[in-house]
């Protein structure tokens, strides 16, 4: 009897498997599975100053200060960080000490903040807001004298104020202005057998000031002034004890000023009499004690003081190189060190300042490249076994690298050029090979089971701990990750990505490890000034078909100056290697990039460059590119927008252009322009779709089995404005003068399709455009809390479009061409929300084929990335969704957005300092790849619908495995005990 | 998180006034720059050590506290304590930001008519704040809980579901029908034999 009826219940039980396990995937992660797909790396950014631990203190560690306005303490040995404390751009650091050996000082804000850290964990211990006027260069100067009081003093100076600081508590302990107008303190220091600090400061451009003040007091002892014939230029460096080097106005001479004495005595030296070839602009570096390091683009002179006296070159290095400041080894004894490029290597020189011609250590370090010029040294030594110096020093790369380099080798190295990245693009890697021979496989099938059954055992609670640590290092190790092939799901790619010193370098996604790197020659730049930056990262070459074999490329684009006039630069690499295919130097400048979505024959991506002159350049220079090109001239519009005048221009295309002889140079002209009225508007920013967004269904079915049809136009630019009191910061502007103006501007005809005003509403606005929406965070003034609002176009004319006898007959107009010019007729919901945070970033999730629901990125301030659903943002949300809209997945209307812990995509990671967040899809329709940088990157894997296209790693194979058999068995099990049964009623 | 002294207890919402009209003398040296002063001083408290929050510590060393927006970002100390200093008069919004803990933002009025007045309020719940003493309004949680593992949740899944219904079949039911009275069991097969159950019938007769 029990037979037959198994058949049907077998297929219903696996159809109802099916759909559980489609429902159960979770959308958050396991804290176990923190890893498998994402991963988190830690930067700093390019050290300006680093200060080692004493040597006493047993730590070999090192705090260090960085452009990216970073304060670390990094271990000496591996580089790891031990601490670190990203401070806001807005408060710039400007200096780093060390005080009583326990507290790392940090001046930031133009000498106005002075913070204490605890040494060994970095906990803030106290924070000291100074009233000064900012200064562009404060100086900070510990106190070492532990005679003048018992709390050791701080002196900060910036402009014309001098403060002194406990360092125990940071209680100011005395405070001076000096009288003399337009002061500016430029050194400040410290008479070693009495209690007097000298502080020199320059007013004016001429007048040189000398202050003896008492540390315990503060109070002025004697004042000194003395104007000096020619001017300064305000550059001065410390010669010695007594001796201050300054430069002239004409940056041609030296003054070498005595200051010790009962009034200034100074001298002057030409700087063309102690170097001759002498070119462009120089620096001048304090080395110590009576030796100053001259630094021009490509030589470095030591010069040694012989007192006011003058100058006399020591040494000189032509090749590129960098000096080091003194470090005391013992009472008589200071050293400095030298490293200078020596062909493909670098020399590592230290030598003594007190015989400056003899060199202690000469070392030749091999060293990487692609890392450009030795940029700055920290020199430490360290006691060897037989008690003699050792020397060691942190080296800082043009590329914003920092190596530890030690007998000779260098110990470690970090990548910190990856905390400033400009621009991410990505490629796809190469195709697997065939020819995976058949014992790989075996070894594979006979891993892969095995891993299995150590997973089933994990689920099944039955495994003891070591197996638990042999399962997590399986599912983090897992080698399929981190292939260097093509996978079938699209996930591994390679994250290629531009950095602010001109460096590509392209990251695995599976694991994030630096797959190759390249300093662009092109964007180097000489030591001073006419810096080349890069801008922008393009895929130039994306192969398909018929030249699939070859590799695909990337377009860097800069510019070889400030000035907005400077010329282009280009440069192309392989994708695959790294390699520069080819650069080359723009004969126009770079006012806006247009990446195009048409392609020549070789694949190239046609790029258009708007000059300066409004004229358009088409790259590559190919007939055949030029021909693609001609063809869809006469559709191709752009925009332009200008803030500083508050204008948006839309333009065309036309064939003749000032430079003869040049066909790939197009004239630009002025279709429309949009001015915002300045004493009312002012542009806060402008907003367009992503060029590689697909969209899988213009029409949007509703509840009410209607059809309602997407606006979907790649012309549709959305716009902000606020008003000019609002353009400040939160706190400035009073809800009635604040105003928040939203459009959805048209690109090709101009044309305003919406136009809405928040009242009381003001910036900072953040937008993100897609599809037919626009979702826009900004300040609500009378709430006193963030808002977004999300915009839905949709287009009227195709309303109609809902009859299906009108489309068999053919009565409609689905198939008529679209045209900007047309008036559109349209429709516009729109609805506004609460939310907590304020924002960083903003983005949406991209997939291959648009189908899967979309996840707006949001970086919040706390640099957290927040998966919110596109559902909570939908203007069909009502308090009392019908039950047809619930049904079609309407959620209730709330007058917040929820932000769900677990919808955190960086966990309990955070992205310090994030700037961006990148959505890439995978081939996967469910799945899309995150990439978010900012000091840190973070990467990881997500599903906005749930990976409701394939199994997820946590599915287990075994548990189905023991399933089937256990259901086979039961099977033959009733089949035999039924025939049993038969049989004895048959007997009966 | 660092220790809380009682002292913490007391007023903390301290309104330093460092210009004002009457001071010229001394204190318009002060005015130096940007300083045109309100002190906004407040403490960040984190109670309950949460050893079992997926062992991050507790600390304040990583609590950031923002004003406006990002206008100006400063750190809690050990002890939670933060000012702001030089901050104009209007209203102002503090955030906090620290991993593992969910702030609301707050709303900071700092009156210009009253020197000396300042009305805090948590914009979320739209609680006044007698001292300026934030504290968190939850734990945050970034990952998925795990069950423990169960014989209840291995049979609640489906492949469970499956076995379980399996065994079901092949033991209970055999039981069942033989406890089913004899003649009751022959009306029954009678019956089935007349007219047979197929698949084939179930499914024309659900459709119909």
């Amino acid at each position: 009897m029990a037979a037959p009826p198994h058949h049907s219940l077998l297929i219903l039980l696996t159809g109802l498997l099916v759909v559980a396990f489609l429902s159960t995937l979770a959308a958050a992660i396991y804290e176990d599975q923190v890893g498998l797909a994402d991963w988190h790396q830690k930067y700093i950014g390019k050290v300006k100053q680093a200060v080692y631990h004493s040597q006493k203190s047993g730590r070999r560690r090192v705090v260090v200060l960085t452009e990216e306005n970073v304060i670390s303490s990094l271990d000496l040995r591996s580089g790891d960080i031990f601490w670190r404390h990203v401070i806001d751009k807005n408060d710039p650091l400007d200096q780093l000490s060390l005080s009583l050996g326990k507290y790392v000082l940090s001046l930031s804000s133009g000498g106005t903040i002075l913070r204490a850290w605890n040494l060994p964990d970095g906990q803030m211990i106290w924070e000291t807001n100074l009233q000064t006027s900012t200064s562009s260069n404060p100086q900070l100067h510990v106190l070492s004298n532990n005679k003048v009081a018992k709390d050791n003093l701080v002196l900060i100076s910036a402009g014309r104020w001098m403060y002194a600081v406990s360092s125990i508590d940071g209680s100011i302990s005395w405070e001076k202005e000096f009288s003399l107008d337009g002061l500016e303190i430029k050194q400040v220091l410290q008479s070693p057998e009495s209690d007097i600090v000298y502080a020199i400061g320059i007013a004016g451009s001429s007048k040189l000031a000398l202050y003896h003040l008492s540390a315990k007091t503060g109070e002025i002892l004697k004042d000194i002034q003395e104007s000096l014939p020619g001017g300064l230029c305000g550059e001065t460096v410390l010669g010695s004890d007594n001796l201050l080097v300054a430069l002239n106005k004409a940056r041609s001479s030296l003054f070498l000023i005595d200051f010790k004495g009962d009034r200034i005595s100074y001298n002057k030296v030409h700087i063309s009499d102690l170097v001759q070839d002498l070119s462009g602009t120089f620096k001048l570096q304090t080395v110590s004690n009576g030796v100053i390091a001259l630094q021009t683009f490509s030589t470095i002179s030591l010069l040694k003081l012989k007192g006011t006296d003058g100058l006399e070159v020591v040494q000189r290095f032509d090749q590129p190189a960098a000096v080091s400041d003194a470090l005391t080894i013992s009472e008589k004894d200071d050293a400095f060190a030298i490293m200078q490029h020596v062909g493909s290597q670098i020399e590592f020189i230290v030598k003594f300042t007190n015989d400056v011609s003899s060199e202690i250590i000469r070392e030749n370090v091999n060293i990487d490249q692609h890392r450009g010029n030795v940029e700055k040294v920290f020199l430490n030594s360290y006691i060897r076994t037989d008690k003699s110096h050792g020397f060691r020093a942190l080296v800082v790369m043009e590329d914003h690298s920092l190596l530890l380099i030690q007998q000779g080798e260098v110990v470690w190295s970090r990548e910190d050029g990856l905390a400033s990245i400009v621009d991410v693009t990505t490629s796809e890697l190469p195709v697997e090979k065939d020819g995976v021979s058949v014992a790989d496989v075996e070894h594979n099938l006979f891993e892969w089971l095995k891993g299995h059954m150590l997973k089933l055992k994990g689920t099944l609670m039955l495994a003891n701990a070591d197996e638990v640590a042999a399962i997590q290092a399986l599912r983090l190790k897992s080698s399929e990750k981190n292939k260097m092939t093509r996978d079938h799901n699209g996930f591994r790619k390679l994250l290629i990505v531009l950095t602010k010193a001109g460096k590509v370098m392209a990251l695995h996604t599976g694991d994030g490890r630096i797959i190759w790197s390249n300093l662009l020659p092109s964007f180097r730049g000489s030591r001073f000034g006419g810096m080349p930056s890069a801008l922008r990262i393009y895929q130039w070459q994306v192969p398909h078909h018929s030249i699939m074999r070859e590799n695909p490329s990337v377009l860097v684009v800069g510019k070889s100056g400030a000035e907005s006039s400077a010329p282009g630069v280009f440069s192309i690499l392989d994708s695959y290697s790294g390699e520069e295919l080819n650069s080359m130097r723009l004969d126009h400048s770079l006012v806006q990039i247009i990446p195009l979505t048409l392609k020549d024959l070789s694949e190239q991506r046609l790029h258009l460059i708007v000059d300066s002159n409004s004229n358009a350049h088409l790259y590559p220079k190919s007939p055949d590119s030029l021909n693609a090109f001609l063809h869809e001239m006469s559709n191709l519009y752009f925009y332009s927008v200008d803030i500083q005048t508050n204008v948006i221009r839309g333009y065309s295309l036309h064939k003749s252009c000032d430079v003869k002889g040049d066909e790939y140079c197009f004239s630009t002209k002025e279709l429309w322009s949009i001015i915002f009225p300045s004493d009312s508007e002012r542009i806060a920013i402008t907003e367009t779709r992503k060029m590689n967004e697909v969209v899988h269904t213009q029409a949007k079915i509703i509840g009410d089995h209607d059809v309602m049809y997407k606006y979907l136009s790649k012309n549709l630019v959305f716009v902000a404005t606020v008003s000019p009191k609002a353009a400040g910061n939160i706190g400035s502007a009073l809800p009635e003068e604040a105003s928040l103006v939203a459009y959805l501007i048209d690109a090709v005809t101009g044309r305003i399709l919406h136009r809405v005003t928040h009242h009381g509403a003001q910036g900072p606005v953040h937008a993100v455009l897609s599809e037919n929406w626009v979702v826009y965070h900004y300040f609500n003034l009378r709430a006193h809390r963030f808002e977004m609002a999300v915009i839905e176009i949709y287009d009227q004319s195709r309303a109609d479009n809902k009859d299906v006898m009108k489309l068999i007959v053919g009565k409609h107009n689905l198939s008529a061409p679209i045209t900007s010019f047309a008036r559109p007729e349209v429709a516009v919901k729109s609805q506004s929300y609460f939310f907590t945070h304020s924002v960083k970033a903003m983005s949406v999730t991209q997939t291959a084929k648009g189908i899967t629901s979309k996840q707006l990125l949001i970086g919040t301030i706390g640099d957290q990335v927040l998966a919110l659903d596109k559902r909570y943002l939908d203007p069909r949300r009502s308090a009392n969704p019908t039950q047809q809209e619930k049904e079609e997945g309407i959620i209730p209307l709330t007058d917040s957005l929820p932000i769900n812990p677990q919808s955190f995509v960086t966990h309990s990671h955070q992205v310090e300092a994030l700037r961006g967040i990148v959505s890439i899809p995978a081939k996967l329709e469910s799945t899309t790849l995150v990439f978010t940088y900012g000091v840190d990157l973070f990467y990881t894997q997500l599903a906005p619908s749930r990976t409701y296209d394939s199994l997820t790693d946590e599915f287990s194979y075994a548990l189905l495995l023991i399933t089937i058999v256990v259901l086979v068995a039961a099977i033959i099990f009733t089949w035999i005990w039924s025939e049993k049964k038969e049989l004895r009623d048959k007997w009966r | 998180m660092a220790a809380s002294s009682p002292r913490h207890r007391h007023l903390l919402l301290l309104l330093l006034v460092a210009v004002a009209s009457a001071c010229l003398g001394a204190a318009a040296a002060h005015q130096a720059g940007s300083g045109e002063g309100y002190t906004i001083a407040g403490r960040v408290k984190i109670d309950g050590v949460s050893a079992k929050s997926f062992g991050l510590p507790a600390k304040t060393s990583n609590t950031k506290v923002i004003l406006n927006g990002g206008q100006r970002v400063t750190f809690a100390r050990p002890d939670g304590y933060f000012a702001f200093h030089n901050v104009p008069a209007g209203t102002h919004l503090i955030e906090v930001s620290s991993i593992g803990y969910f702030f609301s933002p707050v709303r900071v009025d700092i009156s210009a008519r009253n020197p000396g007045y300042i009305q805090a309020a948590l914009t979320e719940t739209r609680r006044v704040l007698n001292e300026l003493v934030l504290e968190p309004l939850k734990e945050e949680h970034y990952y998925e809980v795990r069950e423990p593992f169960s014989v209840m949740s291995l049979l609640k899944s489906p492949m469970g579901l499956m076995v379980g219904f399996m065994v079901l079949m092949v033991f209970v039911m055999p039981k069942m029908m033989e406890n089913i009275d004899p003649e009751e069991m022959k009306q029954a097969q009678e019956q089935m034999r007349n007219n047979p159950v197929s698949f084939s019938g179930l499914l024309s007769r659900a459709q119909g």
